[in-house]
């Protein structure tokens, strides 16, 4: 649609990569203060101005899932980790496994 | 009367939009512009002082010969919509016949606008989608009243059905004003604005976008 925000520079990440997400958390003048969030991408929620991405990590064997506005601009940066083999497009099942189960493939030649 | 100055336009659908400290501010598109000024309405003619707005454009096949002549007197093409814009003879001045509004003249960024739209038909609507009534149990025996009102009143007293009352009905398709809503942005060059909130309308349906009548005072500290 006209008008919606453009696209901020995102590497071209799928679901099953894993990626490193840079993003502020609190601006202060030119300072920003960014965390870094790392883990598996589960579903990337294609929508044009309001696409977003989930990714999902083990915190403390705890499962941790943040959806990310891909338009956003606090995503300081996106830096791809891995690249996975994956057969499908939304990776749910993941939620349901632990451990070496919910491992996923790696491409080796990136 | 309204005499604040607006403009008409075609409502693109809704999106989202960021803030600089990154959060969302929902928001919708309208195409206004460019609009033409195809005409005047001045005291000495008319006896009152209007500026008529054209927007997009209109077949000459498809207009009829009458409104033809009234562009051709004008050296204009036909336009897809018209609207009168009531205003003192000071604002009418400062325009030209033939001339194109500018947004970013009429309208700044953050400034409170009411905007008009037709809103979708929904035909003979029953009072469950018109009033949002809940109806009936859908088990438990219920036999044909599951979307019913209920009790339109009482007996004897006063032995009539108050007016008013909410029952099935035609619903949409009538003229809704949202009052202050505000600007987000504007883009001159495209002819957009971009207002934060709902329109009321279909996409692709016109709206008319003008500056806010009612502006709420603040209170005074008692």
């Amino acid at each position: 649609m006209p008008g919606a925000p453009s696209l901020p520079e995102l590497p071209d990440f799928r679901v099953g990569d894993t990626i490193r997400v840079h993003y502020v958390v609190e601006r202060n003048g030119d300072k920003a203060t960014t965390q870094v969030f790392q883990g598996v991408v589960i579903k990337r929620h294609r929508a044009g101005a309001r696409s977003t991405f989930t990714v999902r990590k083990i915190s403390f064997k705890i499962g941790v899932e943040r959806i990310f506005l891909s338009h956003s601009p606090n995503i300081a940066k996106v830096e791809l980790v891995s690249r996975g083999i994956v057969r499908r497009a939304r990776l749910y099942y993941l939620r349901g496994l632990e451990g070496k189960a919910a491992r996923i493939r790696d491409k080796k030649d990136i | 009367m309204n005499k604040q100055p607006g403009v008409i336009g075609i409502k693109l659908g809704c999106t989202q939009i960021f803030n600089d400290d990154g959060t969302l501010k929902r928001v919708t598109v309208i195409e206004a512009g460019p609009i033409t000024i195809v005409d005047k309405r001045t005291a000495e003619r008319d006896g009152y002082t209007a500026l008529v707005l054209g927007f997009g454009e209109r077949k000459e096949k498809h207009t009829a010969k009458p409104q033809l002549g009234y562009y051709k007197k004008a050296n204009l093409t036909p336009k897809r919509k018209l609207k009168e814009l009531r205003c003192e003879a000071e604002f009418a001045d400062k325009f030209e016949v033939g001339g194109v509004l500018k947004l970013d003249e009429l309208f700044q960024v953050g400034q409170k606008v009411d905007a008009q739209g037709r809103t979708r038909g929904r035909g003979f609507s029953g009072v469950v989608r018109r009033w949002s009534m809940a109806g009936q149990v859908q088990t438990h025996g219920t036999h044909e009243c599951r979307r019913h009102g209920g009790s339109i009143g009482t007996n004897m007293t006063p032995g009539r059905t108050l007016p008013g009352l909410k029952m099935a009905g035609q619903y949409g398709d009538e003229l809704v004003s949202v009052l202050n809503l505000k600007i987000a942005r504007i883009d001159a060059d495209k002819h957009l604005l971009l207002i934060e909130g709902a329109i009321p309308g279909a996409s692709n349906g016109p709206v008319f976008i003008r500056q806010a009548v009612k502006t709420r005072k603040r209170k005074v500290g008692r």
